[in-house]
């Protein structure tokens, strides 16, 4: 009697599986329990995790899309930069070519002044040679015909000075 | 109970882990009656909620490691029933999503010691199967109507041999209820009978008893592999044969 109802309580009879008088028990709660996660997952549980998983992609489709565009602009901006940086060497060697223009301009204006002057001071030079020059040719010729005229006297010959003077004339010329 | 100790020293009872007994004292189990089974089975519901519900309260864009879990077995499902069956398989995610919950949770959960596996009964394993059979069918039949039967007639195949396929075919659609459940079922309750058995061995041996608690502890790594692949295999081939019933360009 004992050993009976301990199986009864506790102890299988056979297979546990194959007792059909609980079958009815374990199907009832199997349903139950069914029914109690499908409620729960549709209801709250996969909704839930579909939004995350929704709002973590867009997210990150977003972001990705923010980056594209940011890398767009930054290429953008380089450009800009680059076109900036060539226009400004340009117009650069634009002011260093006009600069060395108008350089050149005063340079050769003051050439052409220095030379102008230059050649004034030599001809001013060239025109007291020449005056220098004359003057000493004339004291020459003065010089020697009075030369003239003493040495005849000191010979002791009467010379008429307009004679020695026409004479002393003619040699020099000679 | 005293004649079985004099009887022998090795009393080994593999079974009766298996036995479905009243939570509240001895009395018969009516349909109605909670019973350790009503237990585990609630304690999987809980487990369920803990794993999916609670761990996502936050719904953060960045998952806490709760979250991220809950995200896998949600992912892991999902594409599986996208992959499997298909598009239009979608429809059943939630309902595939229960099995593989119940499932994987029941056989996990019976690996604690003392506990109680749910899933190693041939009657909750049966009732799973037919529940996704009676689905099937009458998703296919109510979907594509009599051309739901053209699945039968194998039109790839010599005219001739086709009335043969075909009864073949009937044959094996109807078995599939059958090895569906006894597959989950058989798993389990080998497994747990066996590491039952190891133990019995171990009360026994004294020192020697080393030996069947490796063994057990071996067995008991198998058996957590057991317990997840069996989970998944029940709920591939439940969108396998799911893919009959939703896939339009079948055969």
């Amino acid at each position: 009697m004992a050993t009976e109802a301990h199986g009864e309580a506790g102890q299988a009879v056979g297979m546990p599986q194959l007792d059909f008088s609980t079958w009815p028990n374990q199907i009832f709660w199997l349903l139950v329990t069914l029914v109690v996660i499908y409620l729960v997952l549709s209801k709250v549980a996969l909704p839930r995790i579909a939004a995350v998983l929704a709002d973590r992609k867009s997210t990150i489709t977003n972001d990705l899309a923010a980056a594209e565009e940011l890398k767009q602009k930054a290429v953008e901006a380089e450009k800009a930069y680059n076109e900036a940086l060539a226009n400004a060497r340009s117009e650069a060697a634009k002011i260093v070519a006009q600069a060395r223009a108008e350089i050149q301009k005063d340079v050769d204006a003051a050439t052409a002044k220095a030379d102008a002057e230059i050649a004034a001071k030599a001809a001013e030079s060239e025109r007291t040679i020449a005056a220098i020059r004359d003057g000493a040719a004339a004291a020459v010729a003065e010089v020697a015909r009075e030369v003239a005229v003493e040495l005849v006297a000191a010979l002791g010959a009467k010379a008429d000075a307009d004679t020695v003077t026409a004479a002393v004339a003619a040699r020099l010329k000679g | 109970m005293a004649t079985e100790e004099h009887g022998s020293g090795l009393q080994i009872h593999p079974m009766d882990q298996f036995v479905v007994k009243p939570l509240f004292g001895d009395g018969p189990v009516h349909w109605y009656t909670p019973t350790n089974v009503t237990l585990w089975m609630g304690i999987a519901v809980l487990a369920m909620i803990a794993l999916l519900v609670l761990s996502t309260r936050r719904g953060a864009r960045v998952p806490s490691r709760g979250q991220s879990v809950a995200e896998l077995f949600y992912g892991f499902i999902h594409k599986m029933v996208e992959d499997v069956a298909g598009h239009e398989g979608l429809k059943f995610f939630p309902y595939i999503m229960t099995l593989f919950m119940f499932v994987f949770l029941s056989n996990m959960l019976g690996l604690i010691p003392m506990s109680f596996t749910t899933t190693s009964h041939i009657a909750v394993t049966a009732v799973l199967a037919l529940l996704v059979f009676l689905t099937v069918t009458l998703v296919g039949l109510y979907r594509k109507g009599v051309g739901f039967l053209a699945m039968f007639w194998v039109t790839s195949a010599p005219l001739a041999l086709r009335p043969i396929l075909a009864v073949i075919e009937v044959v094996s659609y109807f078995v599939r209820p059958v090895s569906h459940s006894v597959r989950l079922g058989g798993n389990l309750l080998a497994g747990h009978a066996v590491i039952k058995v190891f133990a019995g061995f171990a009360g026994a041996m004294g020192v020697a008893s080393v030996v069947p608690i490796a063994a057990i502890v071996a067995m008991y790594g198998l058996e957590v592999l057991v317990a997840a692949v069996q989970a998944y295999v029940f709920t591939i081939l439940t969108c396998v044969y799911l893919r009959d019933a939703v896939d339009e360009a079948h055969h």
